[in-house]
């Protein structure tokens, strides 16, 4: 049993069946990396795990619960975190301003009235948000606006929030998109950090190879909305579903 | 030193308005009477009870627009519903303004609750279309079939045949608070020329406005503060991050009400009247100039542009030609003549054409309003590097230096 089980799931944009019977079975504390040709229906499946798109069968179960039907706020409070293809940031606050509020959201749930406290005096959020700026490699930015920092630093700082509310899932879309190789290694380098340091499951969405190859344990091949195949990053490599997918004829 | 759980800039900010304020009727009187400048004094009771009520109005504004960057039209709503709560009273209770401005806020507050509940089902250009037509509606509703409650066109106002039970033989027959009469003045020095009114009525509304700028301090420090101004960056990445802004922002916006309530109450307070017109849209808008003009989302920024706007409303629009005349009498006549005509256009009934002229210059070359232009005048003065993490700084996160002053 999985911690992400999702079960025939389809999803129809009017005329496009975008996913058709996707199963897929993510086990807990690996690297599952789900692949694809342009238009396979990855970013739509993502979707569907965040509660951003509900599909229009199937399930979708997260250690043990359902999140369909569920807000986004209400799944990542369940435990899974996400991050986008574009770092989403809060680009008018300080670095350390972003992490906080991670490390609130985790603290406090997902509303709490708390006019009279001040930011200032929350010690132990404090803390927590500077250890993790350290993990990252970031703290010394954590004065620095966030719409000031390079395109890997806000790659880095969005894992960090991320990461600052322990997910038991993350999911990543494309972290790698865009950027050039020397980040790309970069970003490589800190997920398998991350992996090591820490228990948590990642789902990751990628076209590079070169990122899938060097971090997943499993692998799963998505073609026009439906898993091709599932299996090691080894086994894929060879095989030929997988050239006919993304090259269009066996070669 | 640090008081009331503010840091010591804080705290040194916080006394620097305390002082501001309650000098004010000094400050604002800075030309002897008499003298040709003597126009642009404004330390007259009348005016000052309107700066501060009107910045108590523009602090609470700012706490929904400056910090989760929704921007409301129909805040004169609350204003009119606090202004009708403490007439109210007035007519059934007596003329003490303790029984009234409470109410007032929390009436305005469910007020709030209801419209905004509404309203923030959507961001951006829907929610404030949805905030205009609510205090429309309330508007147009107060003229109309709520002219029991309200007294349509006339305006609300205290009858003799009123019951006000708690009336007793020898109170003030005027807005008071326990016997402190709010028209009256306490104090009314000549030195040398310069005469200074110190009004009951503008310290009732100072200290008000003391405390709740002290609040709304309070906010901009605190987790919910952060939340806020998470908002109006990302709330995208908020609601992934596990945060519910609804209720944020919903929270916000009664709080915000409640200060526009507070401001509607007080206005009732000064002068036992309350009208529909309090709850245009012209009210409501300027409001918002007051916010952009001062600086949104700073804390000092919508005080400064209250008092900017209702300055202009009544001084610059006082400047007759007899004024005008007395200032350029030394100038060979064809000149002052000329410049009298160029000064109708902007002061006198044309105020409002400087204050718009005002507006764009800022909102194009200053878009963080007047506090924008203070501190880039600050910095002229002090070319220091931004102190960056000293060591009794290490443990504390620096204010991101757009709410800071």
């Amino acid at each position: 049993m999985g911690i992400l089980e999702v079960k025939g799931v389809g999803k129809r944009f009017g005329g496009l069946q975008a996913l058709s019977d996707v199963n897929l079975s993510v086990a807990e504390n690996t690297v599952h990396a789900i692949i694809g040709p342009n238009g396979a229906g990855k970013s739509t499946l993502l979707n569907c795990f965040v509660g951003k798109l509900i599909p229009d069968t199937g399930s979708v179960m997260f250690n043990g619960e359902s999140v369909l039907g569920r807000k986004p706020h209400e799944i990542n409070q369940m435990g899974i975190s996400r991050v986008f293809q574009t770092p989403e940031i809060f680009t008018d606050l300080t670095v350390m301003e972003n992490v906080m509020i991670s490390c609130f959201a985790h603290r406090d749930g997902a509303f709490r009235l708390h006019p009279f406290e001040t930011v200032a005096h929350e010690t132990d959020i404090i803390e927590q948000a500077e250890k993790m700026l350290l993990d990252v490699n970031m703290a010394d930015k954590r004065n620095m606006h966030a719409a000031s920092l390079s395109r890997g630093d806000k790659r880095r700082l969005e894992m960090a929030m991320c990461l600052a509310q322990e997910p038991r899932l993350l999911l990543l879309d494309e972290p790698t998109a865009g950027m050039a190789r020397a980040d790309t290694n970069n970003t490589i380098d800190l997920l398998k950090e991350i992996k090591e340091k820490r228990d948590i499951t990642m789902a990751i969405i990628e076209h590079d190879m070169h990122v899938v190859f060097s971090l997943a344990e499993r692998i799963t091949v998505l073609a026009q909305g439906t898993p091709l195949v599932e299996d090691t990053p080894e086994n894929i490599k060879g095989h030929p579903k997988v050239k006919e997918a993304y090259l269009g004829e066996s070669v | 030193m640090k008081i009331l759980g503010l840091s010591a800039k804080d705290t040194r900010f916080l006394l620097i308005v305390i002082f501001l304020t309650l000098a004010t009727p000094i400050l604002l009187q800075p030309f002897p009477e008499g003298s040709g400048l003597a126009t642009f004094n404004a330390g007259y009771p009348d005016l000052m009870q309107r700066f501060a009520i009107f910045g108590i109005f523009a602090i609470g504004f700012n706490i929904l627009f400056g910090l989760t960057g929704y921007l409301s039209f129909g805040h004169a709503a609350f204003l009119g519903v606090g202004s009708y709560t403490v007439v109210w009273m007035y007519k059934l209770l007596d003329y003490n303004v303790v029984w009234g401005l409470p109410l007032a806020v929390i009436t305005s507050g469910i007020f709030a609750l209801l419209i905004g509940f509404v309203s923030l089902r959507r961001s951006g250009i829907y929610f404030s279309i949805l905030t205009l037509a609510f205090a429309q509606m309330s508007y147009n509703l107060a003229y109309s079939v709520l002219t029991p409650i309200t007294n349509g066109e006339t305006g609300l106002q205290v009858y003799s045949s009123d019951s006000q039970v708690l009336l007793g033989a020898s109170e003030p027959t005027t807005p008071h608070f326990f016997g402190i009469v709010m028209r009256d003045n306490f104090w009314q020095p000549n030195f040398g020329g310069w005469q200074f009114t110190f009004n009951n009525g503008y310290y009732f509304t100072a200290i008000i406005a003391i405390i709740v700028f002290y609040i709304s301090l309070r906010i901009f420090r605190s987790p919910f503060g952060l939340m806020l101004r998470a908002i109006k960056t990302n709330q995208t990445r908020l609601n992934y991050t596990g945060i519910n802004t609804r209720p944020y922002t919903l929270a916000a916006f009664v709080i915000s009400g409640m200060y526009a309530g507070l401001a509607g109450g007080l206005m009732a307070a000064m002068d036992p009247l309350a009208g529909a017109e309090r709850m245009q849209w012209t009210a409501s808008g300027e409001v918002v100039l007051m916010v952009i003009l001062g600086g949104a989302g700073t804390l000092m920024g919508p005080i400064l542009g209250a008092g900017f706007i209702k300055y202009f409303e009544n001084i610059f629009s006082k400047i007759n030609d007899q004024i005008l005349q007395g200032w350029f009498s030394w100038m060979p006549d064809w000149l002052s003549g000329l410049l009298i005509e160029i000064s109708h256009f902007f002061v006198g009934k044309s105020w409002h054409l400087t204050l718009g002229l005002l507006f764009m210059l800022v909102v194009i070359f200053l878009p963080g309003g007047l506090v924008e232009a203070g501190q880039r005048i600050a910095r002229l003065f002090k070319k220091k590097p931004p102190e960056n993490g000293g060591k009794g700084s290490d443990h504390h996160p620096q204010p991101a230096p757009h709410v800071a002053e």
